[in-house]
């Protein structure tokens, strides 16, 4: 503890309102941030994290309210000005320029007239980066960086423009438990320097292992602030108003094979997928465990047909599937979630009411009046917060994901889920397992992936270990621990 | 109409009108005296609206077909191709309606057959786009380049006039297989109601037909359509088809109802002006036909403007192209400042 007088708070956000037409973001939201201290945001999908992130990094136009840097009133409009007052964002999915290599995408912004001077900009990159322990190769193409890579590159250059308020929005979603320690231990030594950090965050864990000080927002509003050492009982009740229960499951015996992969190979992602044989079984959780990009994702887009393999056979149950397409596979029960939403699973641009109505109205005409029934019947089962006439793109994730949820079909043969879980909070991923286990009484095979070792324990029966792109394990969950899996994951078999 | 879209609107066209009058004043001709011009030349008379509504008609009719293929957001840039097969389809069923005792039957056959040309012509460039990779701008932009090439060979090989082929086009066809006119225009009150047709069948297809919304949502993400049942390709292709049908109606009225002959022009750009309709309106079928009229008002109105000004005849062209850049800026800017930023 400190024992020096209090400094002058970094960042001051005073009675902070946005609204989105009818939607309001912030509701008069107040809080301080010091120097030399990691400041945690935590609250569920929709609290308006990320909304309030974005007010101060100057990308978000707030409706009223006052910002004070440093106990002066500042009013900024673009996060170019937010920048120059020292305030830098590491957003959600990354802002850079894949084909550039990292030492350009790192000068991009810091360069003023004609000359790059390319070696001074290298010897302060490669400083940076031994002074927070990261390890990145300046003359790599930045798309061959893993989402971590490409965080510590952000990191790097945010620093680099003379940033001392550090806003990362989940930072530790999509990257190895190794890069969280890395960007951890990185963080905490930029606290000591002086930098106010803020970390956006619905992980409890993050905020327990990291933050010296936590917020809450829930429903746009600030419920409640807490210092080191942490209650999460408290945290969740702050986060959700009540503690969510935990999960039941039910035990199931596998049933008959529904998918029989046999030396299927194909390119993809990273790795690519290599000679891979695997039966899936009617009513088993299968978890794809792996490091990102490990050959997870063109399993999944395989089996849903929206890949075609270069060699071996790949059945669904009795039929042979080779040179099908994935309407085709549709037929044949099988049901695909992709994590991209709004890239793969959903359509920006149309509301909730026109998907409802592209998924259910088949003639030649669309009943509207129909389709509102339907879609008011899907809001209310899956408890989707949203309007709908709204297009999807403005709903939060978490709601986007419930949408997706429900166009699945009601008795698939085979669901095929892409970390269905990703950027959700502990309770709407509980609900969405709980919704997912329903599936097995009629006979569904579930296959899903996921980069959080506590779910898969917590919701599979088998677990696939995926490796440069061979399945190098395939256990019973019940007949391993998060440890030896761990290991598995990064290849010290 | 929000009192911002107003603000938008006026500083716009008090943008345009001042351009405008700084290059007619440059070119030395009175502006006052030609924005007069321009609305005498156009709305004047009732012979000169009548001649505006001829040029209504095919444009409007290729607008409505660039409706659909925008919406799935593909560039049909060979829209000109599309009309001119149609009109080649319905000459060449026109020909056999010379010699025949029921001209009727063919002048009703030409519509449906100069549909089903520009509708292939534009499947091809839609095959070429879903099956070949080929970008559909240089799919059409190629494909209009071929079907000019097919329309001179006929009017100068196998449909010359008896004795001479020259560019004033094939024989005239016999007055029974001519649409009907308004008494002293080329206006065919059939055309008229072709295209009010168009756009009303649009109107009901955006709206209430599940095909205006497949439309969209392939045009948004192809990808996802797939897992929602449905192949983006072939919607595109279909797309494609349907602009081609329309336009090639476009080509069938200009031939049957126009020239009554086909004519290394019978296009006249309508296509590419057509594109320039549909953007303008937003892509919005309600404004279509009113953005329409305005581009027909200009290309009838500006005929005369180089000879009664004595200014150069592309001057005309300068003002319809300042025209559409100063709404182009009007359409961005209300986008932009229109919609609440999205969350990231």
């Amino acid at each position: 503890m400190r024992i020096h007088p209090e400094p002058p708070p970094a960042v001051e956000l005073v009675d902070i309102h946005k609204h989105y037409g009818p939607v309001n973001a912030n509701q008069g939201i107040t809080l301080r941030f010091r120097p030399g201290a990691i400041h945690g945001i935590l609250g569920e999908n929709g609290a308006g994290k990320s909304t309030l992130m974005k007010i101060l990094a100057g990308f978000t136009q707030k409706t009223r309210g006052r910002i004070r840097i440093h106990g002066v009133d500042v009013d900024f409009r673009a996060p170019a000005a937010a920048s120059r007052l020292g305030i830098g964002m590491l957003y959600q999915e990354p802002v850079d320029f894949p084909v550039l290599s990292v030492l350009e995408n790192f000068m991009i912004g810091q360069t003023r007239g004609f000359r790059l001077h390319r070696k001074a900009f290298r010897e302060r990159f490669e400083s940076l980066c031994a002074r927070l322990g990261f390890s990145l190769s300046p003359e790599t193409p930045v798309r061959q960086l893993t989402p971590g890579e490409r965080q510590q590159l952000e990191i790097l250059r945010l620093l680099s423009m003379g940033t001392h308020v550090l806003i990362l929005d989940e930072p530790t979603t999509g990257i190895s438990s190794f890069q969280k320690e890395t960007l951890f231990k990185a963080l905490r030594t930029l606290a000591r320097e002086g930098k106010a950090i803020l970390l956006v965050s619905h992980k409890l864990e993050d905020m327990e292992s990291l933050c010296d000080r936590v917020s809450v927002l829930r429903h746009g509003k600030v419920t409640g602030e807490m210092e080191r050492p942490f209650d999460p009982n408290a945290l969740l009740k702050m986060m959700f108003g009540s503690v969510p229960s935990p999960l039941k499951r039910p035990e199931m015996p596998a049933g008959a094979p529904v998918l029989i992969l046999r030396d299927v190979s194909a390119p993809g992602d990273r790795s690519g997928l290599k000679a891979c044989s695997v039966i899936i079984r009617e009513k088993e959780v299968v978890a794809l465990a792996g490091l990102e990009g490990s050959g997870q994702g063109v399993f999944l887009r395989l089996a849903a047909g929206l890949r075609v393999p270069v060699s071996g056979v790949l059945r669904l149950r009795d039929e042979g599937m080779g040179g099908k397409d994935g309407i085709a596979f549709q037929k044949k029960g099988v049901a695909f979630l992709p994590t991209a939403r709004l890239e793969e699973g959903l359509i920006p641009g149309l509301s909730l009411l026109e998907h409802v109505a592209l998924k259910y109205c088949r003639g030649f005409r669309v009943h509207w009046n129909v389709a509102r029934d339907q879609a008011a019947r899907h809001i209310r089962y899956f408890r989707i917060k949203g309007d709908p006439e709204m297009p999807v793109e403005s709903l939060s994730g978490g709601n986007q994901q419930r949408l997706m949820l429900s166009f699945l079909p009601d008795a698939p043969a085979l669901l095929l889920l892409e970390k269905p879980t990703r950027g959700l909070d502990f309770e709407s991923a509980l609900w969405v397992w709980d919704h997912l286990f329903r599936y097995r009484e009629k006979n569904t095979a579930v296959v899903f992936s996921s980069s959080e070792l506590e779910e898969i324990f917590m919701v599979a029966d088998r677990i696939l270990v995926f490796y440069e792109g061979a399945v190098i394990r395939d256990i019973r969950a019940a007949d391993t621990d998060i440890h030896e899996l761990g290991s598995a994951i990064a290849g010290k078999a | 109409m929000t009192k911002r879209h107003w603000k938008v609107f006026g500083l716009s066209l008090m943008g345009v009108f001042g351009f405008t009058t700084g290059i007619l004043m440059l070119a030395g001709a009175p502006p006052m005296e030609a924005y007069g011009l321009l609305l005498k030349g156009s709305l004047g008379s009732g012979k000169k609206v009548g001649a505006v509504l001829t040029a209504w008609v095919p444009l409007t009719l290729c607008a409505v077909g660039l409706l659909y293929t925008f919406r799935i957001a593909l560039w049909n840039i060979g829209v000109e191709g599309q009309m001119i097969m149609g009109a080649v389809f319905a000459t060449a069923v026109l020909r056999f309606g010379v010699e025949s005792r029921l001209p009727l039957f063919y002048l009703i056959l030409a519509f449906p057959a100069a549909a089903l040309g520009g509708g292939l012509w534009a499947m091809g460039a839609g095959l070429l786009k879903t099956k070949g990779g080929v970008h559909e701008i240089f799919a059409g932009l190629g494909l209009n380049f071929v079907a000019q090439g097919i329309l001179l060979y006929l009017i100068f090989g196998p449909w010359k006039r008896p004795g001479v082929a020259s560019m004033s086009g094939t024989a005239p066809f016999p007055p029974a297989l001519w649409l009907s006119s308004v008494s002293g225009m080329r206006l065919s009150p059939e055309g008229v109601f072709l295209a009010a047709a168009a756009l009303a069948v649009t109107v009901w297809m955006f709206r209430y037909g599940r095909l205006g919304l497949v439309f969209k949502a392939a045009g948004n993400n192809p990808t996802a359509v797939m897992l929602f049942g449905e192949k983006p390709g072939r919607y595109m292709i279909l797309a494609m088809v349907l602009a081609g049908a329309f336009a090639g109606l476009a080509g069938s009225v200009q031939v049957a109802g126009v020239y009554h002959r086909l004519i290394p022009s019978i296009s006249s750009n309508y296509g590419y002006l057509a594109l320039l309709v549909v953007m303008l309106s937003n892509y919005r079928v309600a404004l279509v036909p009113a953005v329409a009229f305005f581009f027909a008002c200009l290309n009838v109105g500006g005929i005369q403007l180089p000879m009664v000004l004595k200014i150069d005849s592309s001057l005309a062209g300068v003002i319809q192209g300042a025209w559409v850049l100063a709404a182009l800026a009007a359409v961005a800017w209300l986008r932009k400042e229109g919609r609440p930023e999205e969350a990231r």
